[in-house]
């Protein structure tokens, strides 16, 4: 195949939320002389417009649907749903960021820059349909993330945090990268769609190449994304990155990264190596398993809140790698929701986390929650709810993102998996319920009688993932509908 | 004399990938640790221009310029986060940070 480097409007369009970003994130770090005074929410406003004019960049991009660049982006339904997921995700960070950095006395453009920055990468993963675009948005998206995680740069924990963040994930990338170099070789392409027909033995080139070489680069880019989207036996770095990181990064590098990621991971897994599907499906079927039994368990020992909604986000990527191990369209369909659902309603527990913790991030234990129910009722009603969807009580999203995915497994026969799965969110729901019980049931300690009102921001960042939760729990049919029908990967 | 062929290439490269594997696993300098990532980064390099060569395909040889251009942001990124770490806790040793754990 040979590069072609022309275009035209229609591809531009296709590109167009990754376009606003960057100009914007640009710009961002231009306007910084002018707008940088103490106390400003300028830079706040402005990502936040930029996220919403992407938001609708992408879904006018969807109605011009269709492969751009010569087919290395494939905008379909399903990179538009996750570029939605990962600019909502953007905004839900931004939102409680406003009083967290205002707090700490670290607002800057930077941050704001990076994280938009950061969110161009993602959209770019969402639609990539080459391994080229998926390791640059991969990357976009992990370099920006590094920096943000470090962003409190005197303060030791945070730059342990980013040095731990770097190191593995810069390894696992270039373990992602070996593998993506084997398929070049072995199928002379590194485009998606065009690697699988030579994977399935329908390529220009005559047979299938040798399993082994396939094979082995399954392998190591199944360990370079499973890194990356913090699956067992690859977690290690979650929770430490997770405490130290400052706790709206927290949030958005376990909603928002881990999205796309997912992304990713569907689409290659789902489109390229599918005629190896039987080959891999071990590999996931163990990985799932791991994840979700260390995540759970661990969780259940934490006493810092950071470190166990890391733990906890470690066994829902497992609750997704069971929907991959299905390895069929209502998996996929099943994974879309629940990272959905999860996004919101993980996003929205760190934000509470991020309300409380107080100047200095001091408040960061299962403890400081006591009492919460009594002094804001607000912010303890809405933790409630995430923390029920993260459960999986019925009426919530992660209801739902459960049901379908564990319906997707016995469809495929995993009953096995589906067992052990669903015995697994059952000692999920002890150290939740916990927190529910440190709210409602104890007298309010240090931390809520210091506690500052709520201000819009975050208020509007409790309540938006709140409803979208309590959405997707009610009237599930809408959002499963669209994900179902996008579902049908190109191929 | 023999010629040189792809799988000598090959060979170097999965070579390069256990050095770096191996580096980044048992060292504790932090510095030695991106050095060892490196390695693997240019281990890809090779490969993919083995592979261009013996396709005669030239995506492999712009995908490696893509690579070299990503190592390069990754070890400004990777020692910027370095010093700021340094600065606060005067070590580049990976096992001296030990703060965040249970």
């Amino acid at each position: 195949m040979s590069a072609s480097f022309g275009f035209n409007a229609a591809d531009l369009i296709r590109f167009l939320p990754e376009t606003i970003l960057t100009v914007m994130g640009t710009l961002l770090m231009v306007l910084d002389p002018i707008l940088h005074r103490r106390g400003s929410h300028a830079f706040g406003h402005l990502s936040i417009a930029a996220l919403v004019a992407a938001i609708g960049g992408a879904v006018y991009a969807y109605t011009q649907a269709g492969p751009a660049f010569g087919g290395m982006l494939m905008v379909d339904g399903f990179a538009t749903f996750f570029r939605v997921l990962v600019l909502v995700v953007g905004i839900l960070t931004i939102l409680p960021s406003y009083r967290f950095l205002a707090r700490q006395d670290a607002e800057t453009s930077e941050y704001h820059a990076l994280l938009i920055f950061s969110i161009a990468g993602q959209c770019l993963m969402a639609a990539a349909n080459d391994l080229i675009i998926v390791f640059i948005g991969l990357e976009i998206s992990s370099i920006a993330s590094y920096v943000l995680a470090g962003y409190f740069r005197d303060d030791k924990r945070s730059n342990e945090a980013a040095l731990k963040y770097f190191l593995l994930g810069s390894f696992a990338t270039a373990f992602f990268l070996y593998g993506v170099a084997l398929i070049y070789g072995a199928t002379g392409s590194v485009n998606l769609t065009a690697a699988r027909a030579v994977i399935s033995g329908q390529g220009p080139g005559g047979p299938a190449p040798a399993p082994v070489f396939i094979g082995v680069a399954a392998a190591l880019m199944f360990v370079g994304l499973g890194f990356k989207v913090s699956a067992a036996p690859f977690q290690i770095w979650a929770p430490d990155v997770y405490q130290g990181a400052p706790t709206p990064v927290a949030a958005f590098l376990s909603a928002g990264p881990k999205a796309a990621t997912f992304a990713v991971f569907l689409r290659i897994f789902m489109t390229m190596f599918e005629p190896i599907g039987s080959g891999w499906e071990p590999l996931v079927w163990f990985s799932a398993l791991l994840s979700m039994t260390i995540g759970n368990f661990a969780a259940l020992m934490q006493t810092n809140i950071k470190r166990m909604l890391a733990y906890s986000s470690i066994a829902h990527a497992g609750y997704v790698l069971v929907a991959l191990t299905a390895r069929s369209q209502v998996g996929t369909a099943a994974a879309m929701f629940y990272l959905a659902a999860y996004a919101l309603m993980n996003i929205g527990a760190f934000a509470a986390v991020s309300h409380l913790s107080g100047r200095g991030e001091r408040y960061q234990n299962i403890e400081d929650f006591s009492g919460l129910g009594q002094k804001q009722p607000l912010t303890a009603a809405m933790l409630s709810i995430f923390l029920l969807s993260l459960i999986g009580v019925p009426l919530t999203g992660g209801f739902f993102g459960k049901f379908y995915i564990f319906k997707a497994a016995l469809e495929s026969h995993l009953v096995w998996l589906t067992v052990l799965g669903l015995l697994n969110s059952a000692v999920a729901a002890y150290y939740y319920l916990r927190m529910l019980v440190m709210m409602y049931m104890h007298e309010p300690g240090e931390a809520v009688e210091n506690a500052e009102p709520l201000s819009l921001g975050l208020r509007a960042a409790l309540i938006l993932p709140a409803l979208g939760t309590l959405l997707l729990g009610i009237f599930p049919t809408w959002v499963l509908e669209f994900a179902g029908k996008s579902a049908a990967l190109v191929k | 004399m023999h010629p040189i062929t792809t799988f000598h290439y090959l060979a170097l490269s999965a070579a390069l990938l256990l050095i770096g594997t191996v580096g980044v696993l048992t060292r504790r300098n932090v510095v030695i640790i991106l050095m060892s990532i490196e390695l693997i980064l240019n281990a890809v390099n090779i490969n993919l221009i083995a592979f261009s060569h013996a396709l005669h395909n030239v995506n492999g040889q712009i995908f490696a310029i893509f690579v070299i251009t990503d190592a390069v942001a990754e070890a400004a990124v990777g020692l910027g986060i370095l010093i700021a770490l340094f600065r606060n806790k005067e070590t580049v040793q990976a096992d001296e940070m030990d703060l965040l754990k249970w």
